[in-house]
């Protein structure tokens, strides 16, 4: 249920605060099978990046390799993008943040670009906090590859074949919190109402900002016996609140009377404002988070919303100490020490 | 009976234990020697290992200003009781072992053939110094103060190398001068000095420096403009990235905010570390990663991504000696093909050939121009040797008002003109696109670089024609990159013989070296020196000019050779290849020996050359 009434009623037909459409944030029509939870989380995207007013050409798309990375051609088409080679989005992703740090970073990626072959670089991505956002479309499987299990298929889980995965799981959203990751959530594919709000708060989030959205494979992994399927999530999801995001502008204090309402508020101003639905769970503790996600995953519940926040960190650019002038920005003037330095050096080699 | 004296055209090396502060000493007897206007050339030869292991430091005094290694040793110092027994057996005839009196040679160590001095460091440390570490040190120090009787190194000019070193630390100075003393003292008082191999002052250094390519590489980043460094620690590399950081402290740290103006991120493997500077450069700013081999292997497909997507990047590659971790503190040029071709499907990379640090200054500058004027990967292909020992090398130079060739980046202005931005048209011919930033323009000029094919408005495409196209234009694209990349140096105003020699790189010194030899034993040979790949129409010329041609390269397979007949499709015959590759820098004996033997000729006395054993 929605707290914030949007102040449009069709949202296709008005512009934003910009004067953007909702079509100026599409990109080309989807190529991934019909029905497929990728598709979903576009649009998502596409929806959360119109009502925070996103300029287009602010934002930076990248992605590795998979369906899921190939999704960033059908969202924000107005946007750069940037798909690069399988698991290694997270590099490329932060060497384009420390060229121009005033720029919006979203990286999307899959369980296996993310989880397989890509965990060095995630798990590095997440220490040093780099200022972005980052979608996990998580299916459980390789889509593209023709479903072969990935390492977030649950132990237990059975493929379309048949076969029943009988490795542990890993669960990157319980991960990101142990190695310090800011903004840590989950969601699924199915559940706009609350992903929309969620890929809100991750963009206004200043440091890493992850979301791993359960994103149904429906061609070789919405099978019964299967824990990605549409159905299973369905009937076993668990929200920590419902969520909402009131914006900056709209933000408004509120009391906490009743313990059931909380409200996060993000680093420029905005709001995350959630009802509890979880009992145990407490954004703001580390400990509370990682147990609420434990005990859900020993019943195969699916713990979604938002899992663990905080706000008070240093990005790399902090950590790094470097100028707040964007580095791409920054020109022979800067950069040039004096033919006299060369001099001096060429000296003191004498 | 004396020998008439030998003067400024000498060997000697230092055999060391590792991590006692050997280096530090033996640094300043080269830079004393330099001093003295005398051309140097000191070589580290150094364990994988931080403590304990032996290490040795060979310097060559050469008058006549060649600058390779050269064989044979006529002084040895020897403070390693480890390696003495090795050590001994390698001299030549009459020369000189210098070691530890302190304990009495065993017989065994002992030659007719050597002239043994023994100086008694560590009995002399015992008594002068109560400080452990300080006894260790001051062993070094010692026996550079000998040098100063026994071969005339300059006194005045140690001791002022003492104090610029100490500056800050001054209780130091008076100690390293007496060290300096001690030995001067103990070598005239017990032996007939000088002796035959003896330095005279000159001054046939002009304004040249004695620098080590990785810091040179790490200045030219700075000069080039680089503002993200991303790498991960290897030999022999490592130091291109430190002295990045210390010149980035010196000279790019904003005075009024403390901040900096450059970014250093010590990845988590190289892939990462390349993965960065793709993103960077794609995003505007110039970036850079160091590495060797191993790290080089890592970063192939990222390599493809670069070429393919036409993104820019620099990478300099301080080779050593591989396969896998091979001989890590050895130097050796033997990358070129994983380089040349790096990345599976038709991939081609540009490859600039330092040979000294000024080369190593002005290359890594002119790569980030290359790698944004030519939207592809260049790669500065150093190697251990230029990279970690100092070189005689021209002053380091840039020209007033330098600017940055960015290349084909439009600005918002530019979009504002052009009605549909396609970022794969070949608008002017020569196979190199416009490219846009990300955050130009609020509404022109998107678009989606990816590792896959796309056509000319970067859209997918699994389609032949757009695909060939493509292809063909990258091809075209590099015809052109042959028109940017520097020219070969030739060394002699005009060919004059149909037999030529081509070398690169570190094994310049002793190609020169070895010419003249040849030269002098009458065979005549047209030199050229290639600086880059793809190789420039001058190389084709040269290649065209000869009927024979010897290409010198430190690597087993010939790799260079191998690129020459794959590109210019040269008959293999003409070809001849000379080689080395133990780990060692090359010298000219091993070329002129392999020439003569592949030309024929009988093979030179060892008279003719100082040091060839025979
Ligand atoms: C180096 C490399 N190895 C293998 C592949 C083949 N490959 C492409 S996508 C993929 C798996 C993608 O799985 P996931 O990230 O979960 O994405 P999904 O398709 O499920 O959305 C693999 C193995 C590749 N592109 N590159
Ligand atoms: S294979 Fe699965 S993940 Fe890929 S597009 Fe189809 S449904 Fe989506
Ligand atoms: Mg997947």
């Amino acid at each position: 249920m929605s707290f914030i009434k949007p102040n449009f009623r069709h949202p296709g037909l008005l512009p934003n605060a910009l004067g953007f459409l909702p079509s100026d944030y599409e990109g080309l029509l989807s190529t991934l099978c019909a029905g497929c939870g990728h598709d979903s989380i576009g649009a998502a995207i596409i929806q959360a990046c119109f009502e925070l007013n996103i300029e287009p050409h602010r934002l930076a798309k990248l992605s590795g390799i998979g369906c899921s990375s190939k999704t960033p051609a059908y969202f924000l088409g107005n946007s750069h993008g940037f798909n690069s080679v399988h698991g290694r989005m997270p590099s490329v992703a932060t060497g384009a943040n420390l060229a121009n740090r005033d720029l919006i970073y979203l990286g999307v990626s899959g369980d296996g670009d993310t989880a397989s072959i890509g965990m060095g670089q995630f798990v590095h991505l997440v220490r040093r906090n780099l200022n972005m956002t980052y979608i996990v479309m998580n299916n459980g499987c390789y889509g593209l590859t023709k479903g072969q299990d990935s390492a977030t298929a649950d132990k237990g889980s059975k493929s379309k074949s048949g076969n029943v995965n009988v490795f542990q799981n890993i669960d990157l959203a319980g991960l990101a919190i142990e190695l310090g990751a800011g903004f840590v959530a989950r969601s699924f594919s199915g559940d706009k109402t609350q992903l929309v709000p969620l890929i809100q708060a991750a963009l206004s989030h200043p440091g890493f900002a992850l979301i791993d959205v359960i994103s149904p494979c429906v061609t070789f992994n919405n099978n019964p016996g299967s824990t990605k399927s549409y159905d299973y999530v369905r009937q076993h999801i668990d929200a920590t609140a419902t969520v909402d995001f009131v914006p900056p502008a709209e933000a408004i204090e509120v009391n906490y009377a009743d313990g059931e309402e909380l409200d996060v508020t993000m680093h420029d101003g905005s709001q995350l404002r959630m009802k509890k639905l979880h009992p145990g769970w407490n954004p703001y503790q580390k400990d509370a988070a990682v147990r609420a996600l434990h005990e859900a995953s020993a019943t195969g519940e699916v713990l979604t919303g938002l899992i663990y926040v905080n706000e008070v960190q240093e990005d790399l650019h902090a950590m790094l100490n470097t100028c707040d002038k964007p580095l791409n920005q920054l020109t022979e003037r800067e950069l040039l020490p004096t033919i006299q330095s060369l001099e001096a050096i060429n000296a003191s080699l004498r | 009976m004396q020998a008439h004296p030998v003067i400024n055209d000498f060997v000697v090396r230092f055999a060391n234990v590792n991590g006692t502060g050997s280096a530090s000493a033996n640094n300043m007897f080269a830079k004393a020697i330099f001093r003295m206007g005398i051309p140097v050339t000191p070589k580290n030869i150094f364990p994988s290992n931080i403590q304990g292991l032996p290490t040795w430091y060979e310097v060559r005094v050469c008058e006549k200003g060649y600058l390779g290694r050269r064989e044979g040793i006529d002084i040895m110092v020897c403070v390693n009781a480890q390696t003495m027994k090795n050590d001994i057996a390698m001299l030549p005839s009459g020369s000189y072992f210098i070691y530890d009196s302190t304990k009495a040679l065993h017989r065994e160590h002992m030659r007719e053939d050597l002239h043994y001095l023994g100086i008694p460091l560590t009995a002399i440390t015992q008594r002068e110094y109560s400080d452990p570490r300080q006894r260790l040190l001051f062993k070094n120090i010692i026996y550079i103060g000998a040098m100063t009787a026994l071969i005339q190194l300059d006194m005045d000019i140690l001791k002022k190398i003492i104090v610029e070193q100490f500056q800050g630390k001054e209780k130091l100075i008076a100690p390293n001068h007496q060290a300096l003393e001690l030995g001067n003292r103990y070598a005239r008082d017990h032996f007939e000095c000088p002796l035959r191999f003896r330095l005279e002052p000159r001054d046939l250094l002009g304004d040249k420096i004695l620098f080590e390519g990785n810091a040179a590489c790490a200045l030219g980043a700075i000069y080039g403009g680089a503002t993200v460094a991303a790498w991960y620690p290897i030999t022999p590399s490592t130091s291109v990235v430190d002295a990045f950081g210390e010149y980035a402290e010196q000279f790019r740290i904003d005075r009024e905010t403390g901040k900096n103006h450059y970014a250093i991120l010590q990845a988590e493997d190289e892939l990462a570390a390349l993965g960065v500077v793709i993103g960077a450069m794609w995003n505007g700013a110039r970036a850079f990663t160091a590495t060797s081999g191993p790290g080089l292997s890592l970063m192939q497909e990222f390599l493809g991504l670069a070429y393919f997507a036409e993104v820019p990047a620099v990478l300099i590659d301080v080779q050593r000696a591989g396969p896998s971790t091979g001989m890590p503190t050895r130097t050796q040029q033997s990358d070129l093909l994983s380089a040349a071709y790096a990345s599976h499907g038709d991939t081609k990379h540009v490859l600039l050939f330092p040979s000294t640090p000024a080369e190593c200054f002005d290359m890594t500058r002119m790569a980030f121009d290359l790698a944004e004027q030519l939207q592809t990967p260049v790669m500065v292909m150093s190697d251990l040797d230029l990279g970690m020992n100092d070189h005689l090398s021209e002053p380091l130079q840039i020209k007033a008002e330098t600017k940055f060739h960015r290349g084909k980046v439009l600005t918002a202005q530019q979009l504002e003109n052009i009605e549909r931005f396609g970022r794969y048209f070949d608008i002017d011919g020569d196979g190199i696109c416009y490219r846009t930033l990300p955050g130009t323009h609020p509404t022109r000029g998107m678009y989606f670089t990816r590792g896959s094919s796309k056509d000319e408005y970067a859209s997918y495409t699994e389609r032949a024609d757009a695909y060939r196209r493509n292809m063909d234009r990258l091809a075209k694209k590099w015809e052109t990159i042959k028109t940017y990349v520097p020219p070969p140096e030739t060394y002699q105003p005009n060919n004059c013989s149909r037999d030529g020699m081509a070398f690169f790189g570190t094994s310049c010194h002793s190609a020169i070296e070895a010419r003249d030899e040849l030269n002098n034993a009458g065979l005549t040979l047209d030199v050229l020196r290639i600086r880059a790949f793809p190789f420039h129409a001058e190389v084709v010329d040269f290649m065209d000019a000869h009927d024979r041609i010897f290409i010198v390269e430190q690597n087993r397979d010939g790799q260079m050779r191998s690129l020459l007949i794959n590109e210019l499709g040269i008959d293999p015959q003409r070809l001849v290849s000379i080689l080395n590759y133990d780990g060692l820098p090359i010298t000219a004996q091993n070329i002129l020996q392999q020439v003569l033997t592949s030309a024929g000729h009988q093979a030179v006395t060892s008279a003719s050359m100082p040091g060839v054993s025979s």
